[in-house]
């Protein structure tokens, strides 16, 4: 009941505060004036109310990346409490919390800082209040799991009675931060806060919005990408039972239902007619042009050191290989979904969405009603991985609820979902390599070709800076297949070219592959060419600890073959060590071992989890997941097509350590997914002799014919 | 349409539904029993996975028709206060990312110890095909492990 009634009052006060900071004294009075029980909310992520519920706001949308438990925790950390006295709540979409953005890796890295000192500023008030209330020095007082403490005269007041107090004092502006040296939460090991929810299948996700007169809305688009709507007969449609009303919207055709079966069943049998609008192309054509331009140069290379031709005409050994990555779906396990309610010139959005805050702007303008009559709520979501990245779900949602004048629950079904997405685009690169007479890597040339849109090659990445001739060019084939971000975007591609082909390098210089990148990294420190936009040291650090790990060089064990592999993104240093086992003529990922240096840690059984996850799931895209097309239409249409690893595939330990570091939080999400693939790669070249220049590596594997 | 009583979590329930209708349906939009996830509709990824008379079945694929009098369990009844071993390992080993799929896994997974409550490795590999994008096949091997 408690938290019924501080909701409404977070909604009063919402409305009557409206500033960027929700101040205490304004609200304390609201809530005196709403009849309710004193409230302290110093800022937007802390309320405290008299009875001593804590409460703190979650203000990112948890993709399955933990940030609904994390960020609290930071919370949590400066405010003194203990983890277990917290209530978390999932923050609605507004902007007095700053960008609600979860993509790029980024929520931990931007948002440390400030929730650190919004948690410090209500420790600070709460010892402030407590000083006056006992008439004493405030430097004499502390806090201290949920209470502060006099230590001279052993008073102790909980937070919960020092509320009303607290409230009525003005807002610090300069608060000291903890030493972290006296974390107790931040860096230890803290429970998903959602655990008990998803072990008992309570409601949590979008997908399971349940509400009053709400119709299921199943929708036919376009079968392939260059097919545009022209028009609907819905004569069967209208006859199955449960169907209640068919509207075209947006350029889709939605069939509403009372149950997602009725919709299905309705939408089998609607009849629609699509014009063609574009050329309806196929991934052989896209791969004949790949080959084709992978050999032209661009007038403006992405980065240019030294002179590449001098190096390739030197009379050194050139070496030279193609590496290419396929398309990919996202795949969320939960299907695309959207609740949308629009009436009277207002809508209420509800479901997944890593970019809530242009979903809000995006409903507005498709609707062409005023951003602040669109509310958008932020369920749990079922994966992300990019794919929410684009408001198309919500938009679809509310232009049907719209044309329906209905609330609905717009459900995609896997095959809409694997052949209505927008993909990591396909992309191909060729490289080459010089290496001199006395065996000195002097070249590096790439030329990478991406459908539509996106990369493949990072300009300022390792190995930039360490090879004095070192030339990249980057072009897109045009495409009217819609590509887009995809877990560790640029970098899922780049680095399982550069990695492996480093890999080759080693080998034909003779030289350990982990020993060629330290040579190389002190070049770059030493004597860089051009600007490196990587740390060496903090690259070090992660090799040298992975090297440590897994025994690289030492390994004792037969029939198990390693592979390395290291890559920066998203700010984060990780270096892995694959190691494969023949089992009969296949090789099988057996463990992994992976270093990461992403700076502090803030939940431990979280990060390691984003590793352990993201190398399974690099993994299992390397292995087993493409998507082409035909006559403009994806091949594969569910997971019988679409493959992704199972349990007889996946590594039976991946074991993550983080190098220990005072530095400031940065990237996890995505940063330990790019090197899996070169690691893996280049451990089956180490067990076979074979390189594997090609994703999906097209193996035999347990699991492929386990669908 | 047909009505049809069901046992789901050892209650009686009564659903008037086209014959066809896939249990996960049912369970969803009929009885608001949403613990049990949609994920392709092809039994090819384990996220429907409910107990049919203790055995593990993906009940996109399970039409309410077939059903007859066998016991339905589903996430939400596996155990009366979330404390069933399996879920208390997913809980303590904090297996969940995005949590999606992982009502599918418990499922899958309980079932499995029911049969074999020492599985290796091999008898997981072969037995648990459900599919998770986050990749926490890891986590939910230790899980069993822990849990048998």
């Amino acid at each position: 009941m408690e938290a019924v009634s501080r909701r409404s009052f977070l909604k009063i006060t919402s409305i009557a505060a409206g500033s960027s900071l929700m101040l205490g004294f304004d609200m304390f009075n609201t809530a005196e004036a709403a009849g309710l029980d004193a409230v302290f909310a110093p800022n937007a992520y802390v309320t405290i109310d008299s009875k001593g519920l804590i409460t703190l706001m979650a203000p990112n949308p948890e993709i399955g990346q933990g940030i609904k438990t994390a960020l609290p925790m930071i919370l949590a950390e400066e405010l003194n409490v203990k983890w277990d006295s917290v209530y978390v709540e999932m923050a609605p979409l507004d902007p007095k919390y700053g960008s609600q953005t979860a993509g790029g890796s980024g929520a931990i890295r931007s948002r440390f800082k400030p929730i650190r000192e919004a948690g410090a500023t209500a420790r600070v008030m709460l010892t402030t209040a407590a000083a006056q209330q006992w008439n004493v020095k405030e430097e004499e007082c502390h806090a201290e799991d949920g209470y502060i403490i006099h230590k001279p005269s052993g008073k102790k007041a909980s937070y919960g009675e020092l509320v009303a107090k607290a409230a009525a004092l003005p807002v610090p502006t300069n608060v000291t931060l903890k030493d972290p040296k006296d974390f107790k939460i931040i860096g230890t090991r803290i429970h998903n806060v959602d655990n008990q929810k998803i072990i008992t299948g309570q409601p949590l996700y979008g997908i399971d919005t349940r509400r009053e007169g709400m119709l299921f809305a199943l929708v036919s688009r376009p079968p392939a990408f260059g097919k545009v709507y022209k028009s609907f007969d819905a004569t069967e449609t209208l006859k199955v039972t449960g169907v209640k009303n068919v509207v075209a919207a947006g350029g889709v055709v939605a069939v509403l239902a009372t149950s997602t079966w009725a919709a299905k069943k309705g939408r089998d049998v609607l009849k629609v007619t699509w014009d063609d609008a574009s050329p309806l192309e196929n991934s052989l054509d896209h791969e004949t042009a790949f080959t084709k331009m992978v050999n032209e140069r661009t007038a403006n290379p992405s980065r240019n050191d030294g002179d590449i031709d001098k190096a390739l005409a030197s009379g050194g050994k050139i070496l030279e290989a193609t590496y290419s990555v396929p398309n990919l779906s996202h795949a969320n396990m939960e299907p695309i979904n959207f609740f949308a309610d629009v009436k009277d010139g207002k809508a209420e959005l509800y479901g997944p969405t890593q970019v809530p805050s242009a979903m809000r702007s995006s409903v507005a303008r498709a609707l062409n009603i005023a951003p602040e009559n669109v509310t958008i709520g932020m369920p749990r979501q079922g994966g992300g991985f990019g794919r929410k990245l684009r408001p198309d779900n919500g938009v679809e949602a509310a232009l049907i609820s719209q044309a329906a004048k209905a609330p609905v629950q717009l459900m995609w079904t896997r095959e809409d979902d694997i052949q209505g997405d927008y993909y990591r685009p396909a992309s191909m690169t060729k490289y080459k390599a010089v290496i001199s007479s006395d065996n000195k890597l002097i070249g590096w040339h790439a030329n990478s070709v991406v459908l539509t849109s996106g990369g493949a090659l990072m300009p300022r990445g390792f190995p930039a800076a360490a090879i004095p001739n070192f030339r990249l060019d980057a072009q897109n084939l045009k495409s009217n297949i819609p590509t887009g971000p995809w877990r560790g975007p640029t970098a899922n591609a780049a680095a399982f070219g550069d990695e492996s082909f480093l890999d080759e390098i080693a080998v034909e210089m003779k030289k350990d592959p982990v020993a060629l990148r330290l040579e190389l990294l002190d070049l770059a420190k030493n004597q860089p060419v051009g600007q490196a936009g990587y740390d060496i040291d903090k690259f070090k650090s992660a090799i040298d600890l992975v090297v440590e790990m897994s025994k690289w060089g030492k390994n004792p064990q037969k029939n198990v073959y390693q592979g390395f592999a290291a890559y920066y993104s998203f700010s984060t240093y990780v270096a892995q060590v694959a190691e494969v086992t023949m089992v009969g003529n296949v090789p099988r990922v057996s463990k992994v071992y992976c270093a990461v240096n992403c700076g502090r840690v803030v939940n431990l059984s979280g990060a390691e989890n984003q590793v352990q996850g993201a190398i399974v799931d690099g993994l299992s895209h390397a292995l087993f997941s493409k998507i082409t097309f035909d006559k403009g239409a994806a091949v594969q249409t569910n997971f019988h097509t679409y493959k992704f690893l199972k349990m007889a595939d996946a590594p039976l330990d991946v074991v993550v350590q983080f190098v220990k570091t005072d530095e400031p939080p940065t990237g996890l999400g995505e940063p330990g997914l790019p090197p899996i693939a070169p690691a893996v790669a280049n451990a089956i070249f180490a067990a076979t002799g074979k390189r594997v220049r090609k994703m999906p590596f097209d193996l035999t594997t347990k699991s492929k014919d386990n669908a | 349409m047909a009505t049809y009583k069901l046992s789901v979590n050892n209650k009686p329930m009564t659903v008037t539904a086209d014959a066809d209708t896939p249990l996960l349906w049912v369970l969803r939009d009929h009885l608001n029993l949403v613990g049990t996830k949609f994920g392709c509709g092809v039994a090819a990824c384990g996220a429907c996975t409910v107990h049919l008379d203790g055995n593990a079945v993906r009940s996109c694929s399970v039409p309410v028709s077939s059903v007859a009098t066998a016991k339905v369990t589903t996430i939400e009844g596996l155990s009366a206060k979330g404390d069933h071993p399996v879920q208390k390992a997913w809980s303590d080993m904090d297996v969940a990312q995005c949590g999606y799929c992982q009502s599918g896994q418990i499922m899958a997974a309980a079932a499995l110890l029911k049969r074999m409550p020492n599985p290796t490795d091999a008898d997981i590999d072969n037995n648990i095909t459900n599919i998770c994008r986050c990749g926490t096949q890891t986590r939910i091997r230790q899980a069993i492990h822990f849990s048998s």
